[in-house]
């Protein structure tokens, strides 16, 4: 296992007291809280803060973490022999504890516990899915690495696959349980959850709010002058919409439940927004139509500028 | 080792116990009423069947949890940081929304 420097983690130096462990903590967590932060990286931080705060403030955990030494940050190493005997934490204090598969964490994990039914841990994990998926349900196969004790209470991490089939209708931010696929329980307690934070991946074509989705339609100015029928790509193929005739560039043209399914039934929309294009170039007959058109047009779009009191 | 999951969508459409939503989150029951008394965490308050939740509180009610025992907070504390967060939330969404609907 790799040595991981808690007082490092925490900012403060190996003689730190008590008190500066705590303000050092709390400093760190206010800023790295995943509830709070939304930085890159802030999860992780706040996991290797909050590990080191759950060793450094509790006097006995401390003792047996100092007991290891002082070592660079991640390098390789066992613990002495005689270290859990000593000690009293990791396996009880008996032989029983196995280095091999276990984080360095898993060390300091088992002081202090109690006895009878001791629930197993909760995991919450972050899972993206295309909108495709969201839109004809997908299955996840989920590479995780949970804890798990053998029948003399050994613990080591196991590689699990767990498999959930998602059914149509998740949106961004939707929340699923699978009841007893994360850490085992002991004693008869019973197995934690995994917990399924769902976000969509963006799309090349749609932006989802909800269960609609959105979609620029690009239009040419006589499509929007004269109206016209275009096709519309949607999640269940191509569609024919009525474009009216006088569509302005942003009107919403609403194609009812075309968008993402709802679990329960029905399905949002989707909502095409109307873009107005000119071509870059021109042919010269093109050219000649437009100077025609705007020869004859009393059209001014911008006739509100002039407004009295502006 | 490879497991077939049971999966739960903890959304409006499912309802949990006052029991459940304790065993789930991890909060003490008098912390839990506390904060449905404060209108914090949404409650269906049945005759005879006692408070029942929606499943999309499940997560509110471990942000709770987490929040209690990462900052030390006590429940007037979580009920100030929870409606933060909610606003937050709300923001972000609608944020989302207006996103969604500008051209790219």
């Amino acid at each position: 296992m790799k040595y991981t420097d808690y007082y490092a983690a925490l900012g403060v130096g190996r003689g730190a007291s008590a008190d500066e462990i705590r303000k050092a903590y709390r400093r760190l967590a206010q800023k790295h809280h995943p509830d709070v932060s939304k930085e890159p990286g802030a999860e992780a931080k706040f996991k290797e803060v909050a590990e080191a705060y759950q060793t450094l403030k509790d006097p006995e955990k401390r003792a047996a973490y100092d007991a290891l030494g002082s070592r660079p940050q991640g390098e390789e190493f066992r613990p002495p022999p005689d270290w859990a005997r000593q000690h009293g934490g990791a396996g009880a204090g008996s032989a029983q504890f196995s280095f091999d598969d276990a984080d360095f964490a898993d060390l300091f994990s088992r002081f202090g516990a109690r006895s009878g039914a001791l629930p197993g841990e909760d995991f919450e994990v972050p899972v993206e899915i295309s909108i495709e998926d969201a839109f004809l349900g997908t299955t996840l196969s989920l590479s995780l690495s949970l804890p798990d004790y053998d029948a003399a209470g050994r613990m080591r991490r196991v590689p699990h696959t767990v498999k959930a089939r998602v059914a149509p209708g998740a949106v961004d931010g939707q929340r699923l349980r699978l009841p007893g696929k994360g850490g085992k329980g002991r004693n008869g307690g019973r197995d934690g959850d995994l917990y399924l934070d769902i976000t969509l991946k963006p799309h090349r074509l749609y932006r989802t709010t909800g269960h609609d989705l959105y979609l620029d339609l690009p239009l040419a100015p006589w499509e929007a002058a004269l109206g016209a029928t275009v096709e519309v790509p949607t999640l269940s193929g191509p569609v024919s919409l009525k474009v009216p005739a006088g569509t302005s560039a942003a009107k919403k043209l609403r194609l009812a439940g075309r968008g993402l399914p709802k679990p329960r039934g029905g399905a949002g929309d989707l909502i095409a927004v109307a873009q107005i294009v000119v071509p870059g170039e021109m042919g010269e007959r093109e050219r000649e139509l437009y100077q025609q058109l705007a020869d004859v047009s009393e059209f001014n779009p911008r006739r509100h500028f002039a407004a009295e009191g502006t | 080792m490879n497991i077939e999951a049971e999966v739960l969508w903890l959304d409006e459409h499912r309802e949990v116990s006052l029991r459940e939503l304790i065993d789930l989150s991890g909060l003490r029951e008098a912390e839990l009423l506390e904060l449905v008394h404060s209108g914090v965490i949404p409650a269906n308050d049945r005759p005879g069947a006692g408070y029942h939740f929606s499943a999309r509180v499940v997560t509110v009610a471990r942000t709770a949890c987490r929040l209690r025992d990462d900052f030390e907070l006590d429940t007037r504390g979580l009920s100030v940081a929870l409606r933060l967060l909610e606003r937050v939330r709300a923001l972000e969404e609608e944020i989302g929304r207006l996103r969604a609907e500008l051209p790219r």
